[in-house]
């Protein structure tokens, strides 16, 4: 187990606590989590690293709610979620989470002024759509539909959905997976951008190292388990990052 | 404004048009089948059940010879008799202008004052006789219309006899003629049969009946026994030359209608039931393949924060969409139906219909059936989609499973080509929807099988019939016996080529317990124009002794050839002889039997004489005939075969021909709607796997093999099992359509309406498939290899 880490005087808005995922495979039993603590600091931007089938996604969607834990409690606020039944769970995403998955996940029917607006319809206070897309550089792009959209578009896309409602938290399954080095940076850009002007706390996941600079802090997952959990001292603008 | 999820459910819709479309129309055709059927059967049953309680149509009926009034006393008196009515009814010659042979007419008495207490009169237009104004009659309404008659318009008509001017004075109808057929007739006949009323003391007079009758009806009371009922007025009307009282179901017209309502009544649950079935089965299909491929577009839309509810409700409202479609279109497609359906009944059953324009009860339990049987189809499919977790948003489905079918391991398919393999696979792989789209098929080609068999038996009983049996071109039938020698005469009419003579004799025939009133006809020995078949259409010899009865008499008898049954003679000196059954034959109408002519006069212990006269003649000279025989008093009426087969083929043939058209059509419905959604939905499957062939080097005609042959092969596992259905299904109809006791339709199923069937199914299947690869070809290679799927 890593120490505590300095900020821990920080108030927590979302932390998992010996967080355990099994999953039954027929007759083997898969241990996705083995007993994972980690908090998520108000207004912070946070990176998860880790090698593939470290257990990020799988902490990531406990931690937005998409899925509960086997053992251990997620706290938003000290409320327990991970306790919480699928009702609860629906308004705490719908309340208070922005997602951005590896694959978009936009709806083809649906263009791009309209997958944002599958958000903001709704949330209480949502940004207007097309304000949305202005921020993440799309405002041109506004009626093309997914198909019509480049990957880093259509992912530009996802993220002006998902800040669209103005999420207390905000979090990106790999974000540039699937993205060249340029359109990735224009992506992270977004991503630092919302961090920083609209204070939204944000989780990163990403198995690429070199991201881990544009961090506040930084989460290592290995083996289903906290491998390090540090604060970055100097935070690199995405603009300067290389990999 | 329209939110964002509904507009999803429309583009999403717009994709699937064609198939959604294909859907909404099966839909669309189960409601407008059981709008249909349900309004006529209710139409029918209702008017039929008013009409019956409002004119009072009796429940027993008999006719005798003749009996005094105080007859009728004693019958009143029978248990579980509650009112009878006797009458006289007379059979009449009606001469019409431009008309060949005369029309038939059926006078029934009228009491001297007020209705008739039994089987009223519906007078349409007109009013009613006044008695002591010997000539006035009501006349059959639709047979007025043909001859273009109105009150005040006169009709001549031979009573006894002699030719007399007849006034009409009303037009009407009865519940004894819904369905208006003459005795021993085959089809209704408008143009040349027409019941007719006349006040009593005119008919006892034309006809010396006074004091007296020759017909008379009864009701019964509320759960009386009418088998008993029928014996006891048997024994009472015995001596005065009774032929047998008879209930409802035997009465012609009456049976006729309730087997017409049976029919419906079979089909009204069993035709829409089908259509229901096929197209919750192809919401199934697609909504199972879109649900499948949207799941990573319901776990975003989860994770957004929408709900379980929302989401079910989202596939909830695209089925309800196409099923609205489907209703809209079926609800006012059943209204005309069935308006045109009650039409073409109105054509055959005259009574009055109650009729509204829509059933709306029965259009709006057809609407909620086809929701239930939608949301059914869809079930599993919604179940699904609200069910998905949304941490599968991240994950791709897991590759579909396959499995080595086991056709592949038949010794002799070692060497099948890999392209024919990826067939069988994706057959294995889901049997059931092969075994149900197969299902769909075989239903269509049933269907079209039913629509169109009923044609199929008529060309062989006609040819059987008339062809071979009935071999005359007029026959005559007398009022009474007239010596052998009239033969002579009618040989030297002009114009006859050849004459028979027959003795006909109403009889009862009895082997212990079992008995059956029908007719025995006496045949010359040299006979030329009445042939008998057996069933397996040799000619049937008429024995030195003996009779020869239909096998159908045969089995109700429980008589061999070979036993001895009794005939109970209802004239002469009304005796019962033992005669012995030397044979069966088969006939399509009626229980007759037939012995040699010399024989039935020894039965019946008279001199020779004849009451039937069947005739050849030379066409160029039929009309000078025609009318030297209507001139001859003891003739009671003249039939003209070639007249009565035109009626039959024009009535039936009008009426099979829009059943024929109106099932093929919503049976292509079906076949293309299951072919079609099959092979969009295998597309939609397959097309990554197609694509990567066509860049492998496949050409578009391979690449197609492989899609269509799965659809193929369903096609033609549901051919053969569609050709046993229909059989089965035309079986089970033919069984509730006719009285087998009057009427033998043979089950005769031909050749070409397999191969129509079979034709229309593949021309369905054929031009579906020509849709979807029409896709195939357009396939873009590129964009369905970059998405993932
Ligand atoms: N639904 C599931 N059923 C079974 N096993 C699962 C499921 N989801 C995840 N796993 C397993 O849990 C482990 C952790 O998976 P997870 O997706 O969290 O890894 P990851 O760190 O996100 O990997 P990657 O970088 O490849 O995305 C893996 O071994 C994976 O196979
Ligand atoms: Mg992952």
């Amino acid at each position: 187990m890593p120490e505590p880490n300095p900020q821990s005087e920080r108030s927590a808005i979302l932390a998992a606590h010996d967080v355990t995922k099994v999953y039954r495979m027929g007759d083997v039993d898969v241990h996705a989590l083995r007993g994972v603590n980690v908090p998520l600091y108000e207004g912070e931007l946070m990176v998860l690293l880790g090698p593939s089938g470290s257990g990020k996604s799988t902490l990531l969607n406990i931690l937005g709610a998409l899925d509960v834990p086997s053992s251990g409690r997620v706290l938003y606020r000290d409320e327990d979620i991970a306790a919480a039944g699928e009702r609860e769970l629906t308004e705490f995403r719908r309340d208070h989470v922005g997602f951005v998955f590896q694959f978009y996940n936009l709806v083809p029917s649906l263009t791009a002024r309209e997958n944002v607006a599958l958000v903001t319809e709704i949330t209480e206070r949502p940004l207007d759509p097309s304000e949305a897309l202005e921020l993440v550089g799309l405002t041109d792009r506004m009626h093309h539909f997914p198909a019509q959209l480049s990957g880093g578009e259509q992912q530009r896309v996802a993220i002006a959905r998902a800040v669209a409602k103005q999420p207390e938290i905000l979090l990106c399954d790999e974000p540039t997976g699937a993205l060249d080095f340029k359109t990735g940076i224009r992506v992270l850009e977004v991503i630092d951008e919302v961090n920083r002007s609209l204070g939204t706390t944000t989780a990163v996941i990403t198995h690429h190292a070199p991201i881990a600079s544009m961090a506040d802090r930084v989460v290592s997952l290995s083996d289903g388990m906290v491998a390090s959990d540090r604060s970055n001292e100097k935070k690199v603008s995405p603009a300067d990052l290389t990999w | 404004m329209v939110n964002v999820l509904d507009r999803k459910l429309f583009r999403d819709l717009m994709r699937l048009k064609g198939q959604a479309l294909t859907i909404a129309l099966v839909v669309a055709v189960g409601v407008a089948n059981y709008i249909t059927l349900r309004s006529a059967w209710r139409a029918l049953g209702d008017s039929r059940a008013a009409y019956y309680e409002q004119y009072r149509f009796a429940d027993v009926f008999a006719r005798l010879k003749r009996a005094p009034d105080s007859v009728a006393d004693r019958v009143q008196d029978v248990r579980g008799v509650s009112s009878v009515y006797p009458r006289v009814v007379e059979e009449v010659l009606l001469p019409m202008v431009g008309l060949l042979t005369p029309a038939h007419g059926q006078i029934i008495s009228l009491p001297a004052q007020g209705r008739p207490p039994m089987n009223d009169v519906l007078v349409k237009s007109g009013r009613f006789p006044e008695s002591g104004r010997g000539n006035e009659v009501l006349i059959y309404e639709p047979f007025a219309k043909e001859h273009d008659l109105r009150p005040g318009s006169t009709v001549p008509a031979v009573l006894n006899g002699k030719l007399h001017e007849l006034i009409v004075v009303g037009l009407a109808l009865s519940p004894e003629y819904v369905f208006a057929i003459e005795p021993g007739g085959m089809a209704s006949d408008d143009e040349r049969f027409a019941p007719m009323w006349m006040s009593k003391s005119a008919m006892a007079a034309a006809f010396r009946m006074e004091g007296a009758f020759n017909d008379i009806v009864l009701r019964l009371e509320p759960g009386a026994d009418e088998k008993a009922v029928l014996i006891a007025v048997d024994r009472i009307l015995e001596p005065y030359g009774g032929l047998g009282a008879y209930g409802r179901d035997l009465q012609v017209s009456s049976s006729i209608l309730d087997g017409e309502i049976a029919q419906i009544e079979a089909m009204v649950l069993f035709l829409p039931a089908v259509f229901l079935a096929v197209a919750a089965f192809l919401l199934n299909v697609v909504f199972s393949r879109m649900v499948t491929l949207q799941r990573g577009q319901i776990a975003v839309i989860k994770a957004i924060g929408y709900r379980n509810s929302t989401v079910g409700l989202h596939y909830l409202k695209m089925v309800c969409i196409i099923v609205v479609l489907g209703s809209v279109l079926g609800v006012g497609f059943g209204a005309w139906l069935a308006d045109a359906m009650l039409d073409l009944y109105a054509g055959f059953f005259r009574l009055p219909m109650a009729r509204g324009r829509l059933d709306l009860p029965v259009a709006i339990n057809a609407v909620i059936a086809s929701f239930v049987a939608a949301v059914l189809g869809i079930g599993f499919a919604l179940h699904n989609a609200v069910t998905l977790p949304p941490a599968e948003a991240m994950r791709p489905p897991s590759p579909t499973r396959y499995r080595a079918s086991p056709i592949e391991r038949m010794p002799g398919l070692r060497r099948i080509r890999q392209s024919t393999m990826m067939v069988f696979r994706e057959i294995w792989r889901r049997p059931l929807r092969t075994v149900l789209s197969s299902a769909g098929i075989a239903f269509a080609l049933g269907i079209i099988i039913l629509g169109r068999f009923g044609k199929d038996a008529h060309g062989p009983i006609l040819d059987l019939q008339f062809g071979r049996q009935q071999r005359e071109d007029i026959s005559v039938n007398f009022t009474d016996e007239v010596e052998d020698r009239g033969l002579g005469y009618l040989a030297h009419l002009p114009g006859v080529d050849q004459v028979d003579g027959y003795r006909t004799t109403p009889v009862r025939f009895r082997s212990g317990p079992r008995w059956r009133d029908s007719i025995l006809v006496g045949l010359p020995p040299d006979s030329h124009l009445r042939r008998l078949f057996t069933r397996e259409f040799q000619p049937a010899r008429i024995p030195h002794s003996g009779i020869l009865i239909t096998d159908v008499l045969a089995d109700i008898l429980e008589a061999q050839p070979g036993d001895i049954i009794e005939v109970d003679l209802k004239e002469g000196d009304r005796g019962t002889r033992q005669v012995r059954v030397s044979g069966t034959i088969d006939e399509a109408f009626g229980l007759q039997g037939y012995m040699q002519k010399r024989s039935l006069h020894e039965l019946l212990r008279e001199k020779p004489t004849i009451n039937t006269a069947l005739l050849r003649v030379d066409p160029g000279r039929e009309a000078e005939l025609q009318a030297r025989l209507a001139d001859i008093p003891t003739v009671q009426s003249i039939h003209r075969k070639r007249t009565l087969l035109e009626k039959f083929e024009e009535q039936t043939g009008r009426t099979m021909q829009v059943i024929t058209l109106i099932l093929t059509l919503f049976a292509t419905a079906i076949a293309v709607a299951v072919v079609y959604n099959n092979a969009r939905v295998s597309l939609s499957v397959r097309s990554r796997d197609l694509a990567t062939l066509r860049v492998l080097g496949f050409t578009r005609a391979e690449v197609s093999a492989i899609l269509l042959g799965e659809q193929a092969v369903q096609v033609f596992l549901g051919i053969p099992v569609g050709m046993v259905l229909g059989t089965w299904g035309a079986r089970a109809l033919l069984e509730l359509q006719a009285d087998p006791e009057q009427f033998r339709m043979p089950m005769l199923i031909s050749s070409q309406t397999y191969a129509f069937s079979a034709v229309v199914v593949l021309a369905a299947a054929v031009l579906s498939a020509l849709l979807v690869r029409r896709r195939l070809d357009t396939l873009d290679l590129v964009g369905v290899l970059k998405t993932r799927e």
